[in-house]
């Protein structure tokens, strides 16, 4: 079960500045472990952000991404209430999905 | 005095007679003490390093994830008793009181009978409370890679819950001030094949190794430097460490022997250190290096 | 095999269905094959595209990069990192609303330059920093 996201959506003006973090691993599939195995390569591959029911961002992401990602984003037109979701698919597809609302 | 004897007993538990005794400098490859940089002055790089911090702190701190995890413990029934921390463990301010807790810790604890911080104090709820063996949390006690042990994450809740609070650590209380005492004694004292003690590197202001500043813990100033940004998320590694953690890790940089989990000695140290920081802010959890 | 299922029903096609991952350029092991997995070809220089970044990162783990493209029509972003084993970082494409401006936290091996490519009407832009990098972030 994937860690919840913490997504914060703070409205300045009418532009909504969206900051999520995301509890990953990202694994680049490059680092030994202590007893020398190699750790296989597990990373978030996409994201997406949905304002008010529309998709805003569609990013794809690899393995130079840090751990435990932090992404920001900023929407015009947005009003408070607004919901914002943020969903995730890493490459042994597992996925995350959470949502916050406009403040 | 008595608690000079105090002192030298508790050493003497806590570190493996072999290595602690050899005060002969060995010729061990590399360790200096610091240099010494000009006190007070940041060089351009130590003040980008403090800027981009604050700002990855603000816009978003990895920590967070572990503070969500460790409400979860907190409030779930867990251990072989089956019980809630929430509803049996007193950080200090009441069964259940987190909010406010960390910045007065380390306190003495009747129930108990001694000083302890934070982490000390709820792996001993987590024992006494929830009886879960003290041998198994102590086996891996600290993050590490994927892992992160659940005293780890609790920790950083309770630590969270103080965000914004001024530190108080109550030194008005004989047992506290006992206690201070012994980590003031502790951190002049010179060990290990290269006689480092802490103050040889935050004794004295100004001292640096390669780009880290390093706090001069002997001053209110230094302390809280030192306190801040602790329970942090290191971005070498990328876990969640705790003051305990920072403190076993001292002492591997000066060749001392391991210390035992959650032992006096360690107690001691943090409460000197955080006791120093009195009155000043604690900004909650930060990112360290 | 993707349409097969949507087209059957079994798979629906939300409004959060996100493309699929562009493995040719987030593999590619060059910049110039990691730009050129994106179609960005050879992007021209722009000063309408900044990027932030600090001169000296204090651990490669984690370094903040933020772009922001005043080009007119940015409909995507992408960030490499020229000296790391997988170039391409991340790549964002924009719509209804979203301005086009991104931050994200990079692995960086060691010293490198960053780069952004912005894609505004069809054309492709970039600007480059270098980063120092003291520890480098991508061991454990």
């Amino acid at each position: 079960m994937a860690d919840p996201m913490k997504i914060r959506a703070q409205l300045k003006g009418d532009v909504a500045e969206i900051r999520v973090l995301m509890g990953h691993a990202m694994e680049t599939g490059q680092r030994k472990d202590a007893a020398g195995k190699t750790i296989p390569p597990h990373f978030i591959q996409s994201l997406t952000v949905e304002v008010a029911g529309k998709k805003v961002v569609d990013g794809q992401v690899g393995t130079s991404v840090s751990r435990n990602p932090v992404f920001g984003f900023k929407v015009k037109g947005a009003k408070a209430g607004d919901k914002v979701v943020v969903s995730w698919v890493d490459n042994k597809g597992d996925k995350r999905t959470d949502e916050a609302a406009v403040a | 005095m008595k608690y000079r004897i105090a002192f030298v007993a508790m050493l003497a538990l806590v570190m493996q007679p072999a290595s602690a005794q050899n005060k002969q400098a060995t010729a061990k490859t590399g360790a200096k003490p610091p240099a010494a940089a000009p006190a007070e002055q940041k060089d351009a790089a130590t003040l980008e390093f403090e800027k981009f911090r604050t700002q990855m702190e603000q816009e978003g701190n990895p920590a967070e994830l572990f503070e969500v995890k460790g409400e979860e413990f907190w409030k779930a029934k867990r251990g072989p008793k089956n019980v809630s921390l929430a509803e049996s463990c007193d950080l200090g301010l009441g069964i259940g009181v987190v909010k406010g807790a960390y910045v007065q810790m380390p306190r003495y604890f009747a129930d108990a009978g001694k000083v302890m911080d934070a982490e000390r104090r709820i792996v001993w709820c987590m024992v006494e409370k929830q009886g879960f063996k003290f041998n198994d949390l102590a086996k891996e006690p600290f993050a590490k890679g994927n892992y992160t042990p659940e005293q780890t994450s609790l920790v950083t809740y309770v630590a969270g819950q103080s965000k914004d609070m001024k530190i108080a650590v109550p030194l008005k209380d004989p047992h506290v001030k006992d206690v201070y005492e012994i980590g003031k004694e502790t951190v002049a004292y010179r060990a290990g094949p290269y006689d480092f003690s802490c103050n040889t590197c935050h004794g004295a202001d100004g001292k640096r190794i390669r780009m880290q500043n390093l706090p001069n813990i002997t001053t209110a100033k230094g302390s809280l430097t030192a306190v801040l940004g602790w329970p942090g998320y290191r971005m070498t590694g990328g876990v969640m460490l705790t003051p305990q953690w920072r403190m076993g890790d001292c002492f591997r940089q000066q060749r001392f022997p391991q210390p035992k989990y959650a032992s006096d000695t360690i107690t001691a140290l943090l409460t000197y250190m955080t006791a120093n920081a009195n009155g000043q802010m604690y900004k909650g959890l930060g990112i360290k290096r | 095999m993707l349409s097969a299922l949507i087209a059957t029903g079994v798979l629906k096609p939300t409004a959060a269905y996100a493309a699929e991952w562009n493995k040719a350029a987030f593999d590619a092991h060059d910049t110039a094959s990691a730009l050129k997995g994106i179609g960005a070809g050879t992007p021209a220089d722009s000063k309408d595209l900044i990027l932030k970044v600090p001169d000296i990162a204090e651990n490669g783990a984690v370094v903040p990069v933020d772009v922001i493209s005043n080009i007119p029509n940015t409909t995507s972003i992408s960030i490499l990192v020229d000296k790391n084993p997988s170039p391409l970082s991340a790549s964002f494409d924009f719509a209804n609303g979203a301005l086009p401006e991104v931050s994200a936290r990079l692995k960086m091996g060691q010293t490198s330059m960053v780069k952004a490519v912005a894609k505004a009407d069809g054309k492709f832009y970039t600007a480059q920093k270098e980063v120092k990098v003291t520890v480098g972030g991508c061991g454990g």
